[in-house]
């Protein structure tokens, strides 16, 4: 007989984080690894349907709904907590373990929420745990954290905005897909994607990510973009918009990535690619198109992870993660490379791999809605991803020039969670039935066809012939690449020097007279708000008074009017 | 017989604990005095709001007179839910001043300090519990008085200064008020709230009562400082003993807030104040203006009791932004701000009460590294401080939820913009401390900083805890707050 347990699985993993750093050393590693077991278990005990209620403010909350599409990112989320936990085993610091796990729990708490009040609580959570991980690196991920955290903090408030408009305009709590169809649900909407890595916002992710510790990326990369994509696919199946942003995400992961020498910022930049061709997916919107995007989230999160736990290793190891200082790995590292390799495979649909079955879903789906155009882009974009993931990661690292480097392979925890990453990317590629049988709607669709294994093998084999020929355009010099949140960083002098590079003198002289503007704008509060400005001097008497009058006055014209 | 009694009780405990303390003259046996007394008063008014919940308003004849010749206390539920608030409040601070109070103020005058505590307790609570206009006076002058000294008992000499303006602001508040009292007295005949508001209605020209209406406001918002007339509170907030500060911060704006909750709704009636001129803009623009214009200095402070102190301005602004939205929501988030305010204040005072214990001081240079040094103090100021930015599962979130909501009701997307916006400047000037405290390495006194004595650590851990617990289960806050927003709007009672 089958219990039904009626437990959130999020708030396991959220209580074991919290209780991490209060028990002694002896019990943090089983803890860590029992903890998203249980919460695994619990996520297929859970009967379907709603199933608690809670009341809160007035409304009644459903902080435990059940279907098949939360059944499918409840799977992932905890194997990618279980998997993630064993690689993180050998982090001493307990906050980064302690805020990782609750932020993983606040993520399923999402998955499993029933109503868009959940959805926030559980939202907001998560900014801030994350936020924690990315601070408890220490070094430049404070002031990268602090950056994060704004944002976040700026798409929580957008989102509470617009949850608050649709609770009062249509009288519903309940999370179901919506039209964008009134200003309330474009402001959920706008912070959904916000998370999600869409522009214009989307620099905070490889900003941030590559700044937290060699394994607090790897939960970084799991979480808070896949719990986008599946709000998203939940609250906005079909919206048009979402086509273009997701193809603006998809180039411009592309375009950055290959520009980019640092190798976890590549691979923060490969997020926001991916994660661009689950929006296109979701944009598309037919059955098929939206399964092949819960697919893609699928397997995402296990090649992603994979990648960054190779990247993550060599980082323990060596104490470098720049391209230019790396190469040649591949003698002393073999097992990291092969798993980096395996990770690199997947993330260009390589046949037999995780991505082959899940990415040409979302390709089908816009072949099957005759979008001639978006087809075309994505088998470009596929084109590119393996460019810059699936040959210049392992390329660079592993291969290439001899760095001298003769570091060893990682910790046997490391390396166990490479190996359960890796046997999913190719078990998921060769049978691809169980993960279909999981998704959110009937699958009608036979990966392994002759035309679709040798589309993607000549796709494949002529970027790779591609980046072979261009290999001396694309060799990574000490560069820094320029993005978006290069605008909101450090103002001042790094504009200065950087403007001095640029040498376009109008440009300049528009950006300064910008600046100038906002310095006075700046300088203008601080005056009157500042220390001694007019509104935090201590007032003599008589000014108060005077202050008093003029209300007094005020009113009584008020009235007297 | 003392159950019949309870309201007159409310009062006398406190007032007769503060003789009780001048009398003894010894600090620890008059902090041992008012402990015992902070402890009673909570029970007294937990009975009456079981009371009220239960059967509904109570009517208490002072000394046997009945109203509205004799002076009636009457409490409801908005009585009984500020009387609760305050109580427990000082009850929970309580243990934390010995030691607090003992490193501030000198040994002859702590014996002085508890009186003027309780005193300041005895007139918060008669304010919150009379039913008499003038009655009120009197122990808004009770409340105010005693508030004047304790703030001139600070050690920093500019206490004095600050004192002394508030002094000189608190009497033209209540003068404002008697100057209102007298119009309405000679309008009505009557002192008593109830009986005054009947009375209204067959006044012959209204323009007096709103001349009177014009002196209440003004004169009440100098006592809750709404912007413009908050000056005298960073000052007096920043050099009171931190006990002082703490305790205020989270009582004394409310009894404040109450008394025109009373006059507004209770005496003159929706209709009467909002119906007919626009009060309720210019109430929403006051509320703004001190949301943002606080907050922004708030962001430039480097005394963190003082920045606190802007902070509670722009914090009074979402209460009065609640009742310039005049609905149901509007005022459930104003009147749960009042709770949900008090405890989050409370316990970022009473946590940096702490660093100002070890260190001396409350500068932001002191804050350096202290995460480090004293990490429970400091992650319970984190957390009251996510309460002040709003994040959902604390206190802080419940209200900013109530007023989106009555924004909305009224069609109005700007001001909910406006209200996350102003939040945000929020995460500036709490971000900062914060960064401060955990990202700087420790230097000079800082390094031998250690946690507070678990006296004060416990109450101010208690205040930490409500803060997420009343962000979480909010049947006794947000849930009577409704009721009495539902009470208030539904007329005169």
């Amino acid at each position: 007989m089958m219990i039904d347990i009626l437990f959130p699985p999020g708030l396991v993993l959220i209580l074991a984080g919290l209780m991490l750093p209060l028990m002694g050393e002896r019990f943090r590693a089983p803890t860590i690894l029992i903890a998203p077991l249980i919460a695994f278990a619990i996520v297929w005990l859970l009967p379907s349907g709603p199933v608690l209620t809670f009341q809160y403010i007035g409304y009644e909350l459903v902080p435990l709904k059940v279907d098949s599409l939360s059944r499918l990112f409840g799977t992932i989320f905890t194997i990618m907590a279980f998997a993630g936990g064993l690689f993180a085993l050998k982090q001493e610091r307990v906050l980064e373990l302690a805020s990782a796990f609750v932020y993983a729990g606040s993520a399923l708490g999402v998955v499993f929420a029933g109503d868009l009040i959940t959805v926030f609580i559980f939202w907001e959570l998560m900014a801030v745990a994350s936020t924690l991980l990315i601070w408890s690196s220490g070094g430049k991920a404070l002031a990268a954290g602090q950056r994060y955290v704004m944002i976040h903090l700026l798409g929580g408030v957008i989102l509470m905005a617009g949850i608050a408009g649709e609770i009062v305009s249509t009288g519903s709590i309940a999370f179901e897909a919506m039209d964008t169809n009134s200003w309330p649900r474009w402001l959920i909407l706008a912070g959904f994607l916000i998370n999600a890595g869409a522009p214009p916002l989307a620099a905070w992710l490889p900003d941030a990510y590559p700044e937290a510790s060699w394994s607090g990326t790897v939960f970084l990369s799991a979480f808070t973009t896949k719990t986008a994509v599946f709000v998203l696919l939940r609250g906005f199946p079909g919206a048009e918009i979402l086509i273009y942003i997701g193809l603006y995400m998809v180039f411009y992961g592309i375009v950055y990535a290959i520009l980019e020498n640092d190798m976890r910022r590549i691979l923060a930049y490969s997020i926001i690619n991916q994660v661009g061709f689950m929006v296109t997916g979701i944009g598309i919107g037919t059955e098929m198109a939206l399964n092949g995007t819960a697919a893609h989230a699928f397997a995402h999160i296990i090649y992603k992870a994979l990648l960054l736990m190779s990247a993550g290793a060599v980082l323990y190891q060596t104490g470098k993660r720049k391209c230019t200082d790396l190469g040649g790995l591949f003698r002393t590292m073999p097992i990291t490379a092969t798993c980096g390799i395996i990770g690199a495979l997947s993330i260009s649909a390589f046949p037999l791999t995780s991505g082959f079955i899940s990415k040409s879903m979302i390709s089908q789906g816009a072949a099957d809605e005759h979008m001639m155009i978006v087809w075309m882009l994505l088998a470009a974009a596929s084109a590119g991803v393996f460019l810059h993931a699936g040959i210049k990661f392992p390329w660079f690292v592993f291969f290439q020039k001899d760095s001298g480097m003769r570091p060893s392979e990682p910790p046997r925890s490391m390396r166990y969670a490479m190996y359960i990453m890796s046997v999913l990317c190719i078990g998921l590629g060769v049978f691809p039935g169980p993960l279909y049988a999981l998704l959110p709607y009937p699958v009608d669709y036979v990966p392994y066809t002759g035309a679709h294994v040798v589309f993607q093998l000549q796709l494949l084999l002529f970027s790779g012939l591609a980046f072979f020929l261009l290999l001396n355009l694309l060799k990574r010099t000490l560069t820094i690449t320029l993005d978006f949140d290069w605008f909101y960083r450090g103002l001042g002098r790094v504009l200065a020097r950087e403007f001095d590079n640029m040498s376009i003198a109008a440009w300049t002289a528009f950006v300064e007279s910008g600046y100038r503007a906002v310095q006075s704008f700046i300088s203008a509060i601080y005056r009157h708000y500042g220390p001694n400005g007019i509104l935090a001097r201590t007032w003599p008497t008589g000014n108060m008074a005077f202050w008093t009058t003029a209300l007094l006055a005020t009113y009584l014209l008020i009235f007297f009017l | 017989m003392i159950v019949d009694n309870l309201p007159a009780l409310q009062v006398i405990v406190p007032l007769l604990g503060a003789i009780l303390c001048v009398l003894v003259r010894r600090g620890w046996l008059a902090w041992f005095i008012a402990l015992v007394v902070s402890w009673i008063v909570p029970l007294i008014a937990v009975a009456l709001i079981l009371q009220v919940l239960d059967g509904g308003v109570i009517s208490y004849a002072m000394g046997g007179w009945a109203p509205p010749v004799g002076i009636e206390y009457r409490v409801d539920l908005l009585s009984a839910f500020v009387l609760l608030l305050i109580s427990m409040v000082g009850a929970v601070m309580l243990p934390y001043a010995n030691l607090s109070v003992e490193s501030e103020i000198s040994d002859g005058k702590r014996a002085w300090f508890y009186a003027l505590y309780l005193l300041c307790m005895t007139g918060m609570l008669g304010i919150s519990i009379t039913g008499d206009a003038f009655n009120a006076f009197v122990f808004l002058e009770v409340s105010s008085l005693s508030t004047y000294a304790m703030i001139a008992l600070g050690k920093d000499r500019r206490a004095l200064l600050a004192a002394y303006q508030y002094l000189i602001m608190g009497t033209i508040g209540a003068t404002f008020y008697v100057i209102a009292i007298g119009i309405l007295y000679t309008m009505t005949g009557t002192l008593n709230m109830v009986d005054m508001s009947g009375r209204l209605g067959d006044v012959a020209t209204v323009r007096p009562l709103f001349a009177a209406l014009a002196f209440l406001t003004v004169g009440i918002s100098l006592k809750f400082a709404l912007f413009p007339l908050h000056s005298w509170l960073p000052n007096a907030y920043a050099y009171a003993p931190t006990f002082a500060t703490a305790f205020l911060a989270s009582t004394a704006t409310k009894a404040a807030v109450y008394l025109i909750l009373r006059f507004f709704f209770s005496v003159y009636g929706v209709a009467l104040v909002f119906g007919i001129h626009p009060i309720s803009e210019m109430l929403i623009a006051l509320s703004l203006m001190a949301m943002f214009g606080a907050s922004i200095v708030a962001v430039y402070q480097d005394n963190i009791k003082r920045m606190l102190a802007y902070s509670s301005v722009a914090q009074i602004g979402y209460i009065t932004l609640g009742f310039g939205l005049a609905n149901v929501p509007g005022l459930t988030g104003g009147v749960v701000h009042l709770a949900n305010h008090a405890v989050t204040k409370g316990a970022l005072f009473l946590a940096v009460g702490g660093i100002v214990y070890r260190m001396g001081a409350a500068h932001l240079d002191d804050f350096k590294g202290i995460g480090k040094k004293m990490p429970l103090t400091m992650a319970g100021f984190t957390i009251a401080g996510l309460s002040i930015i709003g994040v959902p599962g604390t206190a802080g979130f419940i209200s900013k939820w109530y007023l989106a909501i009555a924004a909305l009701e009224h069609g109005w997307g700007w001001l909910v913009m406006l209200l996350v916006l102003s939040s945000l400047i929020s995460v500036i000037y709490i971000g900062r401390v914060v960064e401060v405290a955990y990202f700087r390495e420790p230097e000079g006194k800082v390094m031998n900083a250690t946690e507070m004595p678990l006296s004060m650590l416990i109450p101010a851990w208690v205040m930490i805890l409500a803060t997420i617990y009343f962000g979480i289960e909010t049947s006794w806050t947000a849930g009577i707050a409704s009721q009495i927003a539902t009470d208030l709007l539904a007329g005169v009672q």
